[in-house]
């Protein structure tokens, strides 16, 4: 068997094993596709291998390099490294299948570039999840950040320039701005970057200096889009789906959460973040956030506009749940990572795939679309249970250990904040599948402009998406279910990681 | 053989200048300044070694011991420079040849080469000497020589460039001169080593002040401190860009040194930090200097003036890092004067390969080279990259020093200012990498072809050293760490 520390680089670095193939294949999409394909399988298994042996207490750890003197290229397993691992690892593959029925059924340019830009993005996602220390996932998050860039400004057009150009400067703002100067500052007064069980600082640190640093991190780190820094996620949505889906609603914002959750748990750790004043602070405006992201997504007719700011809002979610500074908080923020990851991507699978099918980007065309397309809007609504926090699907979990991470550190206000986005969430997640099935009066049959094309689309002539794409909806819509009856895997994960963090029980 | 190094590094290219004339065919000319330039990067890592095994050399010219004769006197510092500036010129002279070939005259060809030969003849004496007057004349010749070299640009305008420079340069360098006067006249003596014996004693007289006021004033100039940098954009802009490419990388690092040298060795860092305000007005010029030249290379057309702005940003960096007055601070600007040569030295090769091929680096000339010229373009970016500070390119790991060196000497807003700088540079990167990826081939042209190998791989080896010393930093944060340490014992 291969050993647990060679497992964990090879996971790290498989995605870009896959790209000379990528590049070499470009002219034969097929054999290119199967490159990807095959990758994303082998890096399933891999994930899924590392999974079953780690042992939390005799845990991998590789040195690669000292870069700076004290400041190592490192990677260590831990139990929210290993979810996050499980989680990204697993949707690669299942995007890369949508994808290909995605971009042929649009007849999208430069697919070679797409495939070889994801393989990097899903490879520094791998070593940000496996991160030892704050400057490893600085590296590999300032990589993340360059590598989806192409993808975002996929389409070449102004639009793409203009959202790539929002999608930069905030991220590298954040980032170098005010990531880097917190990172350097715990640098300073810390000494060392190396996450460790109960945080890195000591007695020597005045609890100013550490509410200082906090605010820096969590406005430093821009992916996980607390607001005021949340506007480069809809103007991401100016990517082809596929992106949208595994990056903006797993990868990208996925490493922002994660990071405010390592954050919060090994260089500040729980006991630290309930002494300093900012986190009170800082906990209003994450509830803020959930809160005027919920209401915007309201307000948006297009659909990866309000899947986007609904990202927004369950992003908040997460850090609320970090920096509620108690170990059912942490609990339901790992767990969400998960229930939304597999929830949302299965929304913006369905939003991708009425974009191929029926080419329909506004909610308020998509009345009566059920008849058509049955398959997607029953996974579009088991997506939206997810992220309600409704039965049968995975999202319940973490919603309940979130609350009662509210009601252990009697937070009222985050806990009402919770209740009312919830409800905010049927507001404007369920229309859309239910007016699909019963549309009510509506108009039949509309005008659509396509490639300065005008073309008359008759309900009847809409068909069911790509079959691959519809294969990748309905296994991400299964697994929000299954999430909900057996949610073990994550949950050991999740519990684990809390019990590390230490704090107060819940 | 060994212990006539010290000279040996002086004199190659000295002697090479006059046999260039004698050669006169362009190609031949071409190969022995290569060799010659090769030679000299042979006999700089030998001198470190030297230096590392057996510590600071001493060399008498002609043998006659200092103080009254001239000395040749090589440390670490020096030993660090001499690699780079032989290093990069090395490099430069590879893809020396199409360049030239397509921007000057078959006739110029022979004289630049001569110009470029004294012109590093004059930056590695600067740099081996021992002696202050001894820097004015190397100064002077290396001076004069990038005059001449700046004139022959293709451009109209290069003449007056290189007139703006003589004239503001000729400035600085009298400024030096009547500086190193005062000081021979308060000490009787020009060995640097000899003057820092002999200065404390004159130290608190208003003549001595005046001096070290005019030699760093001087100096300034020389190096583009802000608002002395006036000379440096049009210089940069319009000379032929082989030139470029060798003066972006040395020689303001060169001035840097002979800043360096005169605080601490000869000085010392307590006359020069506490007695005078020298502190901060080397950090409030350096941040000015940061701000004002990003914000006008963003408004910049001509992508070469464009990234000389953007080298005086980086200049204030270095100087706002020795105005900290710590180890890391220094620290910090002695890697900065590597990483930032490696830098400038990748992104203006590949200008000039861009050049070779379009003709103009106008940022209209940029549109759609995304596809036409990827390996260019990709260089462009890498070296952007860089000076934005991407983790795991060398202008990471000076900008890691210098934001650590201010919050440890609790200057944390300055940290702040100089992570906005950064931000800054991406603007400007950035304009570029939207016009060359984002805008169609201008439709009236044939497609350009992607530069020729001889200008690509010299391109592509200082890019690929951005990344690797980015990577493997023990070469430059050691001997860097052990500079700082050196200067600051030695600082009386």
């Amino acid at each position: 068997m291969i050993e647990q520390s060679v497992l964990m680089q090879l996971i790290i670095i498989l995605p870009l094993l896959a790209i000379p193939g990528i590049i070499l294949f470009s002219k034969w999409p097929n054999l290119r596709e199967a490159v990807t394909l095959i990758a994303g399988a082998l890096l399933l298994i891999a994930v899924i291998v590392f999974y079953q042996n780690f042992d939390a207490g005799q845990a991998a750890y590789v040195h690669w390099i000292e870069l700076l003197p004290g400041l190592n290229i490192s990677f260590r397993a831990e139990p929210l490294g290993v979810l996050f691992s499980l989680v990204a690892g697993s949707l690669w593959v299942v995007t890369s299948i949508y994808a290909i029925g995605y971009m042929r059924g649009h007849g999208e340019v430069n697919q070679t570039r797409f495939y070889a830009c994801f393989a990097v993005a899903i490879s520094a996602v791998m070593g940000l999840a496996f991160a030892d220390n704050l400057f490893t996932l600085f590296i590999f998050y300032e990589v993340l950040t360059l590598s989806t860039y192409p993808l975002v400004t996929h389409a070449g057009s102004d639009k793409a320039k203009q959202g790539g150009r929002t999608y930069l400067s905030i991220l590298l703002a954040t980032s170098i701005g005010f990531l880097l100067l917190a990172i350097v500052g715990t640098w300073w007064q810390a000494g060392t970057l190396t996450f460790t069980q109960g945080g890195v600082f000591d007695d020597s640190t005045s609890t100013v200096a550490a509410s200082v640093l906090l605010v820096l991190f969590i406005f430093g780190i821009g992916k996980a889009a607390i607001m005021p820094f949340h506007r480069w996620l809809p103007a991401a949505m100016v990517a082809p789906t596929p992106v949208s889906a595994l990056l903006h609603a797993v990868a990208v914002v996925k490493a922002g959460v994660f990071t405010v959750l390592k954050v919060c748990v090994y260089i500040f750790g729980i006991d630290l973040l309930r002494d300093i004043p900012a986190t009170q602070w800082l906990l209003y405006l994450a509830a803020a956030s959930v809160l005027l992201a919920s209401l915007v997504a309201m307000r948006q007719d297009n659909l990866k506009k309000r899947l986007a700011y609904s990202t927004v809002s369950q992003l908040g979610y997460i850090t609320i749940g970090a920096l509620l500074a108690s170990q059912a908080g942490i609990l339901g923020g790992a767990l969400h990572i998960v229930a939304h990851a597999f929830g949302k991507i299965t929304l913006f699978f369905c939003a991708g795939a009425i974009m191929v099918a029926a080419h329909k980007t506004e909610i308020s065309d998509m009345r009566g679309l059920g008849k058509a397309m049955p398959i997607t809007m029953i996974a579009f609504f088991i997506g939206s249970l997810s992220i309600i926090g409704l039965p049968p699907a995975g999202g319940v979990w973490s919603k309940w250990y979130l609350l009662m991470g509210t009601l252990d550190t009697h937070q009222w206000v985050v806990m009402i904040v919770l209740m009312i986005s919830s409800l905010l969430n049927i507001a404007y997640l369920l229309p859309i599948p239910l007016r699909a099935f019963f549309p009510g009066a509506g108009p039949q049959g509309k005008d659509f402009r396509e490639n300065n094309k005008i073309i008359r689309l008759e309900r009847a002539q809409i068909k069911e998406a790509p079959w691959p794409s519809l294969v990748a909806l309905s296994l991400t819509a299964l697994m929000t279910m299954v999430l909900f009856f057996w949610p073990h895997v994550f949950y050991e994960l999740a519990a684990s990681l809390a019990g590390l963090s230490g704090g107060i029980n819940g | 053989m060994i212990e006539h190094l010290p000279i040996l590094q002086v004199i190659i290219p000295l002697l090479a200048a006059p046999i260039c004339l004698i050669l006169r065919e362009a190609q031949l000319v071409r190969w022995f300044t290569f060799i010659a330039s090769v030679l000299a990067f042979s006999v700089s890592i030998l001198l470190l070694q030297q230096v590392q095994a057996h510590g600071t050399l001493s060399y008498s010219l002609g043998g006659w011991d200092a103080p009254i004769g001239i000395e040749y006197r090589i440390d670490l510092l020096n030993a660090y420079l001499l690699i780079l500036v032989t290093s990069i010129s090395s490099v430069a002279l590879f893809a020396a040849g199409p360049s030239l070939r397509n921007e000057l005259s078959e006739r110029k060809e022979t004289y630049f080469y001569v110009a470029y030969l004294l012109c590093l003849t004059g930056l590695l004496g600067i740099l081996a000497t021992g002696d202050a007057f001894n820097v004015f004349v190397f100064l002077e010749i290396s001076s004069l020589a990038s005059y001449t070299m700046i004139a022959m640009g293709r451009d109209r305008r290069a003449l007056w460039a290189s007139y703006q420079y003589l004239i503001m340069g000729t400035i600085g360098a009298t400024f030096i001169l009547i500086g190193i006067g005062l000081m021979y006249m308060m000490t009787g003596t020009l060995n640097m080593y000899d003057l820092a014996e002999r200065l404390p004693e004159v130290q608190q007289t208003k003549t001595v002040f005046t001096a070290f006021a005019f030699f760093v004033v001087g100096v300034c100039l020389k190096l583009a401190l802000f608002p002395l940098h006036l000379w440096l954009p049009n210089a940069y802009a319009y000379a032929p860009s082989i030139a470029t490419v060798f003066l972006a990388a040395t020689a303001t690092k060169v001035a840097i040194y002979v800043l360096l040298r005169f605080i601490f060795s000869v000085y010392g860092f307590e006359f020069s930090f506490s007695h005078l305000p020298l502190q901060e007005i080397l950090v409030a010029l350096g941040l000015m200097g940061v701000f004002a030249a990003s914000i006008v290379a963003i408004y910049q057309t001509n992508v070469k003036r464009l990234f000389a702005y953007s080298s005086v940003a980086q200049i204030g960096y270095m100087i706002l890092g020795l105005g900290v007055g710590s180890k890391t601070g220094l620290t910090a600007t002695l890697l900065h004067l590597f990483n930032h040569a490696l830098m400038k030295g990748a992104i203006f090769l590949a200008l000039a390969g861009l050049v070779y091929r379009v003709g103009s680096v106008h940022l209209r000339a940029f549109s759609g080279l995304g596809k036409q010229m990827p390996w260019t373009m990709a260089a462009i970016v890498v070296g952007g990259l860089s000076l934005i500070g991407v983790p795991l390119t060398v202008g990471f790991v000076s900008k890691w020093y210098l934001v650590l060196a201010l919050l440890e000497s609790n200057w944390w807003p300055i940290a702040v200012l100089v992570l906005m700088g950064s931000l800054l540079a991406v603007i400007y990167v950035w304009r570029i990498v939207e016009v060359a990826y984002f805008r169609k081939a201008m439709q009236d042209t044939a497609p350009y072809k992607e530069a020729p190998l001889m200008i690509l791989i010299p391109t592509w080896i200082l890019v690929l050293a951005n990344i690797y010393f980015g990577i493997d930093t023990g070469f430059t944060v050691g001997l860097s760490e052990q500079i700082s340490e050196i200067l600051f014992k030695g600082a009386k």
